[in-house]
This record gives C-alpha cells, structure tokens and sequence, in this order.
C-alpha cells in the first residue's frame, strides 16, 4: 500500500500526524500534510487507515499501486 | 414516513442528566437521524442527530458556512432580518476560497509540533494554578482557579494579549455566549470586543513582539480589519472551549469515580481519555449549522437549495451505530473519530492545543489533589444550559 496527500486540500487540522506520526507530518512553515513514508511500514497500516478517515477534508488517500496514482 | 417522535420547533436543549444529551435528541436521532426542524423564525429546515449524516453534511461543501445563508436553530433576541455576511477575516462563518486564505495563514502555527512544543510552559502554568488552588483553599470554585485561567493565560501569550486585560474581555466574550441576553446588550458586548481587538492590532503595528499576531501583523497583508475579526475569534475560541472542557471533564471524572481512579493511577490514559470526554460530554451543543447550496441527498432525505441544516455533535457522538454503549464514560475506548472539533475544511484549528492543554491538566489536578471531591451536591452544580457552549457556571470542590 502507498500513501498520496494533496496539500491544497489540506486544512491543516493535523490528525493525520496525530494518528499516523510515522507515516505523515506537517510542514514546519505552511502546515500543511507531508508524506514521511510511502510505502509505510506494515506495522502502521491500521494507523494509516485511522488517519484516512479521520482527515477532515479528505487531503490524503491509500493507493493499492503506484499506478493508481492520480491527483486527489 | 410515520414517526411517532414529533418534528422539533428549534434545537432541543433540556437535559435531564448533566451529562447525557437531551433525551428529546437522542430519541430523534434513533427514529430519523436527518429529520426536519422547525426553525424559531419558521423556517422548515433540518436537524442531523446522526454520526455518518453529521459527518457527511460537514464534510460536504455544498453545505456553505456563510452566516448571511445560516438560520439560528435557537431563540435569541436579535432583530428578524437575516444576519449581515462576514466581516474581513471572520473566517469561521466564510466559505472557500476567502476561508482557505485565511486558513493557509494560521495553519501553520497550531501544528502537532508546535502545540507540543509548548508543553513545558502549559505544565508550568498548571503547576503555578494548582499550587495557588491549593493556598486559597479548601474550598475552591474549579471553573475560577483552574478551569478558565489556564486556556486563558495559554492563549494570551500565543496571541500576544495581554493577560492583565483578560477580565475585560472575558466578561464580554461572556455576555456574546448568552442565550438569554438582549439585542442591545450584545451588540454592545461585541462593540467593546471588537474595539480592545482593534486596540491591541494598533499597538502590534507599533510593537509587533514575536507572538501569533505580531507575526500576522510584520508577515502578511492582512488588513486591521481583517486582524482584528482573527484575534477575537482565536481569543475567544482559545477560552470558552477548553476552560469548559476542564471544568465539565472533571465534573464528569467526580461522578465516575471508577475512571477517575484509573486516569490518577495511570497519567498515560490522559491522551486517550481527553478524546472519550471530548466525545463523551459534546459541549458543543447547538451546531455547527449550514446552508445548503443546491439540493442534496443525504441518507434518502432531501435537503432542498437554500434549506438550513444543524448538526447536533452530542447527538453524533452518542450514535451507538459509531460508539457502542455511548452512554458509558470508558476512557480507554477508542474515541478517536467524535466529531466535537467538528469535521470538514472548519475543523478546529486550535484542536491540538486544546489537546496538548487537557493532557497536562486533567491528570496534573488529579496528582495534586488526591482527595479531590465535590463541596456542594451534584445537583447544586450550575449547569450551563443557558449558554452557547455547554459546561459548568461553578465547581465548588474540597480536598
Ligand atoms: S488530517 Fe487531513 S487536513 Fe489534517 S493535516 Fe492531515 S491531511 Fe491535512
């Protein structure tokens, strides 16, 4: 599994650091989501999934392959 | 569809138990989790009590925030035109694009990081409050010593306001919050909260300092309007939320002795029990509200262009279908998920500083005081059912 985030949509709110602190943090400056990881580790799948959903705005999403890859 | 629980005339906010939402709401939300409202100026609109519905309208951005759209679910003493669009920079109540501008310009600081990095300073100011606590007392009122001036004297300094002028702006941002008060007295609230904001922006142009506003006032170009509708909603945001969360928390912790013994002998469950009180007691208890923009479907009801919609967070977060048994405080379930910071591009911005807050606080008070207990029956607690954002008016405690 592979992480895509899109920064633009992105409001900031920080769950996904707060939920997954491996696999995605924020931008020192503009805060916005950054991905430390992709592919992440196994052992943070379910924490993954649980930053998924827990994102208000829906910046960040898990593709199967990197083929999936399209803009969010 | 039949239902046998009536159509609502405005929000219902009569609770039975201090902690348990009106059962007026939940019984509504098991029988129809989007239902029609009847709105205090007449207008049939709609309230959702459900979890999946909540968070579908919220996340949705067909379902604008803008105030001059947005009908009031409750009764309040305004004058019955509709209310005027945003001023400069009042974000909360703006749609994209103007909101993610203003957005973008704070959202980098109240990250993860930042929040956390604040730490050592917010447990000092515990330390300082509960040592003070403890010197006046027994007995002590818990909102006073405790509850409002720790997340009031946090955001002071992330704001660069002030502390000493807090009275003054607390007894306004007070008067704002009252569901009962009249027309002319809130608009004059509003008025002196707005002029102290303007005040504060004059003297940052002159001194900016290295706070959250000097910042915004030396690294962007936003007006002293707009920097004046930003300060007071993060000021005011900053105090009324977490200072309730404190006092209600620990009033919630007193009657549930069970988990309050279990938090004091393991501060690690903080992190985790902050999330199940957030979900568990909702002090957000009328809205957040929208306005659809075009006709929506949601769970098979349709929300028609134009239609006002308010979500009940209480009522989502005691949906059994997303938390079971949602009536039991358990601070060790898995709360994460309740919608009390809201979802969608609003969801609360000072979230993780709230959290950071209530991790040091909550099991700092129950370190200190061991033998913390209610000074006055639980009944004699003032609830505040009369106020805009639920909680506690007092907590009298001994030890
Ligand atoms: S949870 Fe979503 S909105 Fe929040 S910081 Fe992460 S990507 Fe951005």
């Amino acid at each position: 599994m592979f992480v895509e985030a899109n920064p633009e949509r992105c409001c900031g709110a920080g769950m996904c650091a707060l939920a997954a602190p491996e696999v995605f943090g924020q931008d020192e400056e503009a805060g916005t989501v950054l991905v430390l990881a992709s592919p992440p580790d196994v052992e943070h799948w379910e924490a993954v999934q649980d930053a998924v959903q827990l994102c208000p705005s829906g910046a960040i999403r898990i593709v199967m392959s990197r083929v999936d890859e399209q803009p969010i | 569809m039949t239902s046998t629980v009536p159509i609502p005339q405005g929000i219902p906010l009569q609770r039975v138990q201090p902690f348990d939402p009106p059962t007026d709401l939940t019984a509504l939300r098991d029988e129809r989790p989007v239902s029609r409202m009847i709105y205090p100026d007449g207008h049939e609109g709609w309230l959702v009590t459900g979890y999946d519905a909540a968070r579908a309208v919220l996340a949705d951005v067909r379902f604008s925030s803008r105030r001059e759209l947005i009908r009031s679910p409750i009764s309040l003493d305004v004058p019955p035109q509709r209310l005027e669009p945003a001023p400069p920079g009042a974000m909360i109540v703006t749609d994209p694009p103007e909101h993610t501008r203003y957005r973008r310009l704070l959202m980098g600081q109240f990250t993860v990081r930042r929040m956390n990095q604040l730490t050592p300073r917010i447990q000092q100011i515990t330390d300082d409050h509960l040592a003070a606590m403890r010197k006046e007392g027994p007995p002590a009122d818990l909102v006073r010593s405790f509850a409002l001036p720790i997340p009031s004297l946090v955001i002071c300094e992330l704001l660069g306001v002030p502390y000493e002028t807090r009275d003054e702006f607390q007894r306004e941002s007070a008067v704002l919050f009252d569901l009962h008060i009249k027309a002319e007295q809130r608009q004059a609230a509003a008025t002196k909260l707005e002029r102290f904001l303007q005040d504060l922006v004059e003297h940052k142009r002159a001194e900016p300092g290295d706070d959250l506003l000097g910042g915004l006032v030396t690294g962007s170009d936003l007006t002293d309007e707009e920097l004046t509708n930003i300060g007071l909603l993060l000021l005011i945001a900053g105090h009324e939320t977490t200072a309730n969360m404190l006092a209600l928390g620990t009033f919630a912790l007193l009657q549930h002795p069970e988990q309050m013994a279990a938090l004091r002998s393991e501060p690690e469950l903080a992190v985790n029990a902050v999330e199940e009180l957030l979900r568990y007691l909702s002090i957000i208890h009328i809205g957040p509200m929208r306005a659809a923009t075009e006709d929506v479907e949601i769970e098979g009801e349709l929300i028609r262009a134009g239609e006002s919609v308010t979500v009940s967070v209480p009522g989502a977060n005691w949906d059994s279908a997303r938390f079971p048994e949602p009536e039991q405080l358990d601070i060790t379930r898995r709360a994460t998920g309740h919608l009390s910071f809201g979802h969608g591009v609003h969801q609360c911005l000072g979230q993780q500083l709230a959290r950071v807050e209530m991790r040091i606080a909550y099991p700092a008070l129950l370190r200190e005081f061991p033998t913390l207990g209610l000074a006055v029956p639980a009944r004699e607690v003032p609830l505040r059912t009369d106020m805009a954002i639920y909680g506690v008016h007092r907590l009298p405690v001994t030890w």
